[in-house]
């Protein structure tokens, strides 16, 4: 048995700045099983319970381990539907990796020991996908001939979906964009997730039964009373958090002034990085500022420069971000991946406003050093802006991606859903039931901003009580 | 069957000084049957293509139809002014933006300005039926451009045309006749929708004359479902989204410099593409 983690392929960073190919190759069987064997197969296997959806972790790495292939990605199916895609974007060192053993105790986030359970699981996802291998239909007779609508197609709802179907239910899933996905599409870039892993596992949805209503926005289109009205028995609403966050600092609204959001839409749904052949456009500055330290400033940093360098434009994007590389709430992988690729990276530093030129376009960003106080809410250390700490930061592009809130398309309509004062949709935490009988709901929309394997784990839930919710009517 | 997104018909409806204005009728139930005025669809016409807004002129539920207007501007309303009777968008969703709020409030000034007399059609027309007095004032820069006159008429108590060459009704702006209808009688509410500049001074106009003013601003979007921003707009200090709380907002209250510049920000790109376009016999 070794005991240094198994190393996995990747395209080098001067290779892969130069398009959107996926950075992880993944791993060959060979480097699968070195990396199985490691896994001390413990008594008491504290991974389980760091997994949102408690896959069998354990179970899934001794069925590798046998060259058991099939029968891992079974254990997986039970608890997750996609794991090719969340073996690639899963947060597992909050998560899983966190809790194996292997990782020491009281450390923020996974040590370098612990088990790389997530390529794992990439590893037995995509055998799964590239042996067509299907998990077992559990048909239910008495499901047979109900209707369910489904409302978004991000992780939420593709995983609502999936489990209706393999049921006997029907499913229509509505998404208000015209393509399916949710963040997946228009949020994670394809140099993370490839468009054919995402486009397969829809794919295997449509195959199960699912109709697909793209460019259908469910409260303008047609309200949730008029689709139970047609038959609809119950409604699943994953509708996300889509709404992006704003400093409210001075200069925000000048022009190429960006919601990460804006930008990775252009960039991915968009594919405005093709522009011309595609016709959204996109700006892209020659001093490119991200504000923030989450997956979605790493994704819109790494996205701005590969743009740069596919457009013979110095590369030159650095993430600005207010408390220090510990408490960013990003993966680790994410920020090491930047890092390597040219990203640079500020730390402690709040941004204060920004400055534009005469025709209106953003040339500098003000900024004021900080130092970490007392914790706040959250548990981690409050950033304090320093007293005449300010100084400035040229930038002709810059991202703003401090987060997301609760998607108000349908709610704001449909005042029979309590919402809370975030705009979050408030459940029955068992059935995840709405306040409107028959509507459930899960993801981003009721926990705020969280996980694809989070929203997928709700999604379940919400899946089972829907199936008793039919079963008793 | 008829397809969802099929165009049952395409017309020119004005055609001046290198300027193109096109009329499209496109199937689609179940927008016909939830649009109201002053709310917009996005389209696309194809998977490469952009996602761009125009206003629902006016829809036929029996029918399942709706009708958009628009000037050929840059790439895809060039794609659109090609397609035929027969021809599917990619995609089109819809009906996106609050509707207006239609009152009675009692005597109305509805301004449209170039295509945007097509988007003040259907508000114009709901006023009336709210039991409206109606007064409606459209300008173009020279008559070859003039759009629904005659619709506009049958829905007006009284009709106000005005050319920038004077070559159809008065010479000059329709802020010159705003500005003679204010002075000679009290109104409630005045609605305008067109350039930015006419929307501008429109506005001013009646701020200086205290009556509450309704602009449908024509920000720049991308998805229209309030996930990007690309839209946002300042109105009374605060920032908006026009896609999802507009398009309609207090003249009175939208910071135009601010709109103006943002609307400008991919000129060059545009430009870029637009030479493309030209090379491709577009
Ligand atoms: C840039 C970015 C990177 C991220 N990276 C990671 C990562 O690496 N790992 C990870 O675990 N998590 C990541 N996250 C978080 C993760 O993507 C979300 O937690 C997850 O996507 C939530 O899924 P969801 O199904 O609830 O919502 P979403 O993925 O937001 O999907 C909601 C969908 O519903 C549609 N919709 C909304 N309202 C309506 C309506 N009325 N009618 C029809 N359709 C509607 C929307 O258009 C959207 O497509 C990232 C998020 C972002 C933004
Ligand atoms: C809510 C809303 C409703 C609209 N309704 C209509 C309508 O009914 N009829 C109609 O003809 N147009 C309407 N527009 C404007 C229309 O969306 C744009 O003309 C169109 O997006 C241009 O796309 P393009 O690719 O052809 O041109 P582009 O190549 O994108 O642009 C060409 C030129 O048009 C300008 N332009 C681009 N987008 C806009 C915009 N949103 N507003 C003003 N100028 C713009 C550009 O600055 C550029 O100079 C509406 C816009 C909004 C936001
Ligand atoms: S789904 Fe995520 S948390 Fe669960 S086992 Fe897989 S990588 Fe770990
Ligand atoms: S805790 Fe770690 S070592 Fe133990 S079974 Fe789980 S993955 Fe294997
Ligand atoms: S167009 Fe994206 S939020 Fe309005």
């Amino acid at each position: 048995m070794t005991t240094q983690p198994t190393h996995i392929q990747e395209l080098g960073a001067e290779e892969r700045i130069r398009s959107f190919s996926e950075v992880i190759q993944g791993y060959a069987e060979k480097e699968a099983l070195l990396e199985a064997q490691r896994c001390l197969q413990c008594k008491n296997p504290t991974c389980i319970a760091g997994c949102p959806v408690g896959i069998d972790i354990k179970k899934f790495i001794f069925q590798i381990t046998q060259k058991d292939y099939a029968g891992a990605y079974i254990t997986i199916r039970q608890k997750n539907n996609f794991p090719s895609i969340c073996g690639r974007v899963c947060p597992a060192e909050y998560q899983c990796r966190k809790a194996c053993v292997l990782t020491k105790k009281g450390s923020p986030y996974a040590s370098e020991q612990a088990i790389l359970i997530h390529f794992l699981e990439r590893f037995v996802g995509d055998y799964g996908i590239t042996h067509a291998l299907k998990i077992p239909a559990a048909s239910q007779n008495r499901l047979h001939g109900q209707k369910v609508a489904v409302v978004g197609s991000g992780p939420a709802g593709l995983c609502c979906a999936g489990e209706l179907a393999r049921r006997g239910v029907k499913v229509v899933m509505f998404e208000g964009l015209h393509k399916t996905g949710g963040v997946l599409r228009y949020g994670i870039p394809a140099f993370r997730l490839p468009r054919d892993i995402l486009d397969g596992e829809i794919d295997y949805l449509k195959n199960l039964g699912v109709e697909i209503k793209p460019n259908f926005i469910v409260g303008n289109m047609k309200s949730l009373h008029e689709l139970q009205q047609e038959g609809y028995a119950a409604i699943f609403l994953g509708l996300g958090a889509g709404t992006p966050s704003f400093l409210k600092v001075k200069g925000e609204n000048l022009c190429n002034v960006y919601s990460a959001n804006e930008f990775l839409t252009r960039v991915n749904l968009m594919s405005a990085y093709k522009f011309p052949e595609s016709h959204t456009p996109v700006n892209i500055g020659t001093h490119i500022v991200v504000i923030g330290g989450g997956n979605t400033a790493m994704d819109a940093a790494r996205c701005a420069l590969r743009l740069q360098e596919m457009n013979g434009i110095p590369c030159d994007t650095t993430v600005v971000y207010r408390r220090t590389e510990i408490e960013m709430p990003a993966r680790r992988l994410e920020i090491a991946h930047a890092r390597e690729e040219g990203v640079r990276f500020k730390f402690l530093v709040q941004p204060k406003g920004f400055q534009g030129d005469e025709k209106g376009f953003v040339k500098s960003m003000q900024c004021l050093q900080c130092e970490l106080g007392e914790p706040d809410s959250s548990g981690r250390r409050r950033p304090v802006a320093i007293q005449g700490s300010g100084f400035e930061l040229a930038s002709d592009v810059a991202i703003i991606a401090i987060g997301l809130q609760a998607n108000q398309l349908l709610t704001r309509v449909t005042p029979q859903i309590t919402v809370d004062a975030y705009g979050d949709i408030t459940v029955d935490p068992l059935t995840m039931e709405t306040s409107m009988k028959g509507v459930f709901a899960g993801g981003d929309i009721v926990g705020g901003e969280g996980t694809v394997i989070e929203a997928m784990g709700m999604a379940k839930k919400a899946s089972e009580a829907i199936i008793r919710f039919l079963s008793n009517r | 069957m008829k397809k969802n997104g099929s165009i049952q018909e395409r017309a020119v409806l004005a055609e001046a000084q290198g300027v193109r204005i096109s009329r499209m009728v496109i199937y689609s139930p179940d927008i016909a049957t939830k649009a109201r005025a002053g709310q917009f669809i996005v389209l696309m016409c194809s998977e490469d293509g952009e996602r761009i807004p125009l206003t629902i002129v006016s829809h036929d539920a029996l029918k399942g139809t709706i009708t958009v207007i628009f000037q050929e501007a840059g790439l895809t309303t060039a794609f659109l002014g090609r397609l035929v009777t027969g021809d599917a968008l990619y995609a089109l969703v819809g009906p996106l933006g609050t509707p207006t709020e239609i009152e009675r409030y009692g005597k109305v000034i509805v301004i449209g300005g170039g295509v945007g007399i097509a988007e003040a059609y259907p508000v114009a027309k709901a006023y009336k039926e709210a039991g409206n007095r109606l007064s409606v004032i459209i300008g173009a820069r020279t008559k070859g451009l003039l759009i629904l006159v005659d619709e506009l008429k049958s829905v007006a108590d009284e009709l106000h045309v005005t050319t920038d060459d004077g070559s159809f009704g008065r010479k000059g702006f329709v802020t010159d006749v705003l500005k003679e209808l204010i002075a000679k009688d009290t109104y409630h509410i005045v609605y305008t929708v067109g350039p930015i500049p006419m929307m501008r001074a429109v506005s001013s106009v009646t701020k200086a004359a205290g009556i509450k003013t309704l602009v449908s601003l024509n920000a720049l979007m991308v998805d229209a479902t309030g996930m990007c921003g690309s839209c946002r707009v300042t109105v009374d200090g605060k920032t908006k989204f026009s896609c999802i709380d507009g398009p309609e907002f207090d003249g009175h209250l939208v910071d135009w410099e601010e709109l103006d510049k943002r609307n400008k920000i991919y000129v060059t790109q545009e430009a870029h593409v637009c030479n493309l376009k030209r090379i491709q016999g577009l």
